[in-house]
């Protein structure tokens, strides 16, 4: 049975709403949590202004243990702590949990990787001038990587567009809830025609977004 | 100003140590611009930064403006880098900011109202000649116009003292001069005593009033530009002077002047004031000896003349025994092997 489009088309407003909803919420908390790992990361690296060796290498293994997992499984894997903390395994919200926690590790690396990037001069000079390891952290580190970092949370956020359509297949709602329920298993081509494309939108848009806002940070 | 006393730096590289600093012990009068001069690895780099606690000395004392720094708590310690300003070989700016921003920053460290950060940035930019450049970013500008970035902010909080860090080393010539000459005015007009360190001994011979050399950690040599370039005792100050010195043709001319049957050549000396003095002249005029400078040159150090010239004598051999005798009454004379 195929779906009548004249009725059909608000479902597919709401669940575009829904992952949008999933990708933003994730996108933030992920983004505090990612970015304060990140950050803990390198300051505590050898040599670096918060040098911390149990700090940094607890948090290492704990990203390299998280990280390799494929997201479908880690969302089914992590579901018990997921009802205990959000109440449900179904729907938007316990799709945002999951989602944030696997974010929050990408993000971690993405921020480290951006951070190590930072000419150590200019740090130095900042030392110098009598900045404390605080002040460092957020006049010199935050600012200096921005340009790169919003590249790579642009690069993170469809991931979790990826990621959102997955999580909807397991209940989560969303474009990828009706693609599977009604593309794949009603074999109804023209819905997974119309959630394609406006999945490609929605990746097009998230891109031409962070190429903006880091172009303008950049100046170039 | 700064005192060094018995000063030591180790690092441990895995099992390995090294010792970048070694019992160094030099003081830095108010008001002086002092150099340090070395190849690279010589520890330099590492002296510079015990000044301002970027590196914590293992030994010795280390004493700025009459206070021992390693009895500073952290907090102390930064405000203590707020009285030294620091300019780097790669300049270090913040790429995020502006030019103006920059040299808003220590200021904005301190806590300094808005409305007078923003008059001292304009004071500041004035002084280093960049008052059109404030709202551009660093990656527009060229290398001698991010150093002088560099040293507005360095002199920001109005420090007493300024440490330089190879800064011209990244420079051309021509870029070179013209920060040396800002660093004289900062000196100058503004009475910041200026410690710098180099690989290049005209750095030193421009604008330094003195210089200690080092070499793998150890001072090897120190005392008044002068003094250092007009009598170098150490094997290395001697291969730095000539580096800027040339004081000896070279072997093919010298070659072609013993195929000539040229006579010996001497070097003659001229220090301070007798360089001023027509002593050449005068001397063999009295003995009837002809005089021909072969080499040489007369430069001023410290605003001293000091002249360094190669000559042979033309007369009967009593008679240039006799000015070589009453010359070395006067100015330092040598035989040049040829």
């Amino acid at each position: 049975m195929k779906v009548d489009w004249s009725t059909f088309w608000p479902r597919i407003v709401e669940s575009t709403g829904e992952t949008i909803l999933m990708v933003i919420m994730t996108l933030i908390l992920g983004s505090i949590i990612g970015i304060t790992i990140g950050l803990l990361l390198f300051v505590t690296r050898k040599g670096n202004i918060l040098e911390n060796k149990l700090v940094f290498r607890l948090l290492n293994i704990l990203i390299n243990i998280i990280r390799p997992i494929p997201f479908i499984i880690f969302l089914v894997a992590i579901s018990p702590l997921t009802r205990a903390i959000v109440g449900t395994t179904i729907g938007t919200w316990a799709a945002i949990f999951p989602m944030t926690i696997a974010a929050s590790f990408g993000i971690a690396r993405v921020v480290e990787n951006n951070l190590v990037s930072i000419d150590p001069g200019v740090i130095e000079a900042a030392k110098a001038m009598g900045a404390s390891p605080l002040q460092i952290i957020f006049t010199v580190l935050i600012p200096e990587a921005l340009g790169p970092l919003i590249l790579g949370l642009t690069f993170v956020t469809i991931s979790l567009i990826d990621f959102s359509a997955m999580a909807g297949t397991v209940g989560g709602g969303g474009l990828g809830h009706v693609a599977m329920t009604y593309g794949y298993q009603r074999f109804d081509g023209s819905v997974m025609l119309v959630t394609v494309i406006i999945l490609i939108i929605l990746v097009q848009i998230a891109q031409w977004i962070g190429n903006t806002l880091s172009r303008k940070i950049m100046r170039r | 100003m700064i005192e060094f006393q018995k000063v030591a730096k180790t690092f441990k590289l895995g099992s390995r140590e090294v010792n970048a600093v070694k019992d160094v012990s030099i003081s830095i009068a108010q008001g002086e611009i002092f150099g340090i001069i070395g190849f690279s690895g010589a520890g330099k780099s590492t002296l510079l930064r015990l000044v301002n606690l970027l590196e914590t000395p293992t030994n010795g004392n280390i004493q700025v403006q009459g206070v021992d720094v390693s009895s500073l708590s952290q907090k102390e310690i930064r405000k203590l880098r707020r009285r030294i300003g620091m300019i780097f070989q790669n300049f270090n700016l913040f790429s995020s900011r502006t030019v103006a921003g920059n040299v808003a920053y220590p200021l904005k460290l301190a806590g300094v109202p808005k409305k007078e950060i923003k008059e001292r940035v304009a004071e500041l930019l004035q002084f280093v000649g960049l008052s059109d450049k404030a709202d551009d970013y660093p990656e527009q500008l060229s290398g001698g116009q991010k150093q002088r970035v560099g040293i507005a902010r360095a002199l920001a909080t109005s420090p007493d003292i300024l440490i330089c860090d190879e800064a011209t080393s990244a420079l051309d010539p021509d870029t070179t001069g013209e920060i040396l000459r800002l660093l004289k005015k900062v000196n100058k007009d503004l009475g910041i005593t200026i410690l710098l360190i180099t690989h290049e001994m005209h750095v030193i011979q421009e604008i330094c009033d003195r210089v200690a050399v080092m070499e793998n950690g150890e001072v090897i040599e120190n005392g008044s530009v002068f003094e250092v370039f007009t009598n170098p005792k150490h094997p290395t100050t001697q291969r730095f002077i000539q580096s800027v010195q040339q004081d000896r043709p070279s072997d093919s001319l010298l070659a072609e002047w013993r195929k000539k049957g040229g006579e010996q050549l001497y070097r003659v000396i001229f220090k301070g004031e007798i360089a001023s003095d027509p002593v050449l002249s005068k001397v063999t005029k009295k003995f009837n000896v002809d005089v021909n400078i072969v080499y040489g040159s007369v430069r001023e150090l410290q605003e001293k003349f000091y002249g360094n010239l190669l000559v042979s004598f033309e007369g009967s051999k009593e008679n240039i025994l006799s000015v070589l005798n009453e010359l070395e009454t006067l100015v330092t004379v040598e035989e040049v092997l040829i």
